[in-house]
């Protein structure tokens, strides 16, 4: 459990307090008895689940309340234990315990689940089954398609940090109404993916009537078909969660601009640097610690893509456009296999976190060489 | 602007400053003309759903774009979901369907985002503040904890929790879907509000404890008041994000506790999309935060940029 280093003040005022000891006592019975009726309530349940000793529980929820009660008990507990000190540990406590619940466990036990053949919608129920996902993992085309798939989308992030960059360096030019233009450009990151892919997905790039299709044809493209061909098909994908996801870092980009020291710029002018040579010379490698944060908080999203490809493509043309979670959701979809798929998503979370720990790694060590 | 456009022509020739002018004006109006086109990209498809929504089939094959000018704006969509001024009165199916959807994502994001907030900002005050130890890990180490589950892709937790959702009978409820989604957005608001309580002076708590406030009296009497912009900003965040979610949504509901999204998504996958009333449906689903976006950006943006700039 977080403790708080108490200080050297306060230990004294505690020792001094001759009901501290008697507290302190309490304290560690409290957390000790609830420790014991979580321990029992979870043996019960298993017995139950099992079938060892039918109790007729209907689900788990008793271990559920188990689990809050004894996280009540733990921070009275502690309170008791090291008073202040304790009193401090309750700020981080509730978080911490409901990550553990939510994402620690969680975690670990789809990490059960990984290895096993389990078909929800069959009766066989869960059959431990080693290594097979793992080998069946390897041999799946499908899924290493996918993987390439998002290595085209996360590099398509620096074309959106691009034009991300072109729209603060707007912003933050001398302009009227900069307000106006700024809630206007950061509108498409307030609609949810799935609307857009309707809007502009299914009915805007509409092959018949949709206006973008029309404009297409205008210009002289005579089958505007955004969803047939590979990667017509996967740059549609990208400029749909690039419409959606470019204000976000548009906004940060802004902000970094907004923070730079005006001097320099002037001083720049002053010495007679073109617009050009004081961008690149200036503006962009003041903006470098900003642009990594970007760049890195938009990667870790769009590792997630999903709801767009879900919806508007299925996933086609062939797999053209797949991604890692949506090929998940379509393998759980279609054949209910959670075993596998679990398999599926934990290897991909070992790449993703293997991955961000050397992105992080090499930009820490950029960064260092360059300052 | 206004000054150099009076400036004498030929005083201004003489000088070459007719030059720089014309210099100067053709950036404005590149500035400008970029401007306009990027606002038409970002509001474009905006448009075209809102006015889809009251057309007719005939407007839609034929492209027209203008309300009252190409085409006559028409109920057509927003009578298929109820919402028609002169279907508003009557019962109705869809909407009640709709209105269901919509409860359920107003209690599940505004659920979700309370919850994150208010663990939140409490763990975020604590690593802020006090210094922690717990085994190994310090307040740097517990902040990466906590941080670090902003990479967690959905797709890792969505089948466990289909399983563990089922064995709690939590599957198909909104208090199932509020926890995950207090989970999801947590790492944001403790990143958020922790770069807020960062700025808020140390001497603010010292005083506060001379005066005889433990160090929740503190908390809640002194600091969170000064803290509400980003609790604002962490709250607004959460509840765009929640209420936009679809993974968890499409795969942990069925019929009692579907939000919009999925709605929104499975009348897609029918056959022959009904344009008129799938782009009602839409701009139902997104008016919401547009309204938020517009009357709100400065709170979207406070928390956006949170920690970015130091």
């Amino acid at each position: 459990m977080p403790q708080a280093e108490p200080l050297l003040g306060e230990r004294f005022i505690e020792i001094g307090d001759p009901g501290a000891a008697a507290r302190r006592r309490a304290g560690i019975a409290l957390i000790w008895l609830a420790s014991i009726g979580l321990g029992m309530v979870i043996l019960l349940q298993a017995l139950d689940a099992t079938g060892l000793l039918p109790l007729g529980l209907r689900d788990w929820r008793p271990t559920l309340y188990a689990y809050v009660l004894w996280a009540v008990a733990l921070g009275y507990g502690m309170v008791l234990i090291r008073g202040e000190a304790g009193r401090r540990a309750l700020f981080i406590l509730p978080a911490a315990l409901f990550t553990v619940a939510m994402a620690i466990f969680p975690t670990l036990f789809g990490l059960s689940i990984a290895f096993t053949d389990w078909n929800l919608a069959s009766f066989a129920g869960q059959r431990f089954n080693g290594f097979d996902n793992l080998v069946q993992l390897f041999r799946d085309p499908f899924y290493w398609n996918a993987l390439a798939n998002m290595v085209y989308y996360v590099l398509m992030v620096l074309v959106e940090y691009a034009i991300a960059f072109g729209l603060a360096l707007l912003l933050n030019a001398e302009i009227r109404a900069r307000k106006f233009w700024r809630v206007t450009f950061l509108i498409p990151l307030m609609l949810s993916p799935v609307a857009v892919s309707w809007m502009v997905g299914k009915s805007m790039m509409e092959y018949r009537f949709g206006p973008a299709s029309r404009f297409a044809r205008w210009l002289g493209w005579d089958t505007p078909t955004f969803f047939s061909d590979p990667w017509i098909a996967k740059l549609s994908i990208e400029a749909m969660d690039a419409w959606v996801s470019i204000p976000f870092m548009m906004i940060l980009l802004l902000a970094g601009l907004q923070a730079l020291p005006k001097e320099v710029q002037e001083a720049a002018k002053v010495d007679g640097a073109s617009a050009w040579q004081s961008f690149w010379k200036i503006t962009f490698p003041l903006m470098l610690p900003v642009s990594i944060t970007a760049i890195v908080l938009r990667i870790i999203f769009k590792l997630k893509l999903a709801d767009i490809v879900i919806n508007v493509t299925s996933g086609g043309p062939g797999g053209a456009t797949d991604t890692v979670s949506s090929f998940i959701y379509r393998e759980y979809r279609d054949r209910s296999n959670v075993g596998y798929g679990t398999m599926l998503a934990m290897f991909y979370l070992v790449l993703i976190v293997v991955f961000i720990t050397l992105l992080l790694n090499f930009v820490s060590k950029r960064m260092q060489r360059m300052t | 602007m206004a000054a150099e456009a009076t400036l004498p022509a030929e005083f201004a020739e003489e000088t070459g400053a007719g030059f720089r002018h014309t210099r100067y004006a053709l950036g404005r109006i590149a500035i400008y003309t970029a401007l306009v086109f990027w606002a038409f990209i970002s509001l474009f498809p905006v448009y075209w759903t809102i006015t889809t929504s009251m057309k007719v089939a005939k407007d839609v094959q034929l492209g027209h774009l203008v309300p009252f000018v190409d085409f006559q704006p028409n109920w057509l969509g927003w009578r298929s979901l109820g919402l028609s001024p002169d279907t508003l009165g009557n019962v109705s199916t869809v909407r009640d369907e709709f209105m269901q959807r919509f409860l359920n994502s107003v209690t599940t994001a505004v659920g979700a985002s309370i919850l994150a907030v208010l663990i939140g900002a409490l763990a975020a005050y604590g690593l802020s503040r006090f210094q922690y130890k717990f085994l190994w890990m310090r307040n740097k180490d517990i902040s990466f904890f906590f941080l670090s589950q902003l990479i967690l892709p959905p797709v890792v937790l969505a089948l466990p929790f289909l399983v563990l959702y089922r064995e709690l009978a939590l599957l198909d409820t909104s208090l199932g879907l509020t926890l995950l989604y207090t989970l999801t957005v947590l790492p944001i608001v403790i990143w958020i509000m922790k770069d807020q309580f960062d700025t808020i002076p140390t001497e603010l708590d010292e005083a506060a404890q001379v005066d005889g406030l433990g160090s929740w009296g503190t908390f809640f009497r002194i600091i969170l008041p000064m803290a509400l912009p980003g609790m604002v900003a962490a709250f607004i965040l959460s509840l765009i994000l929640c209420w936009n979610e679809y993974f968890f949504a499409a795969l942990l509901t069925s019929t009692n506790a579907k939000t919009l999204p999925v709605m929104v998504a499975s009348q897609t996958g029918s056959q022959g999309i009904n344009w008129w009333s799938m782009a009602a449906l839409s701009t139902a689903a997104i008016a919401p935060l547009v309204v938020v976006g517009i009357f709100l950006e400065r709170y979207i943006i406070k928390g956006l940029t949170a920690g970015a700039v130091k």
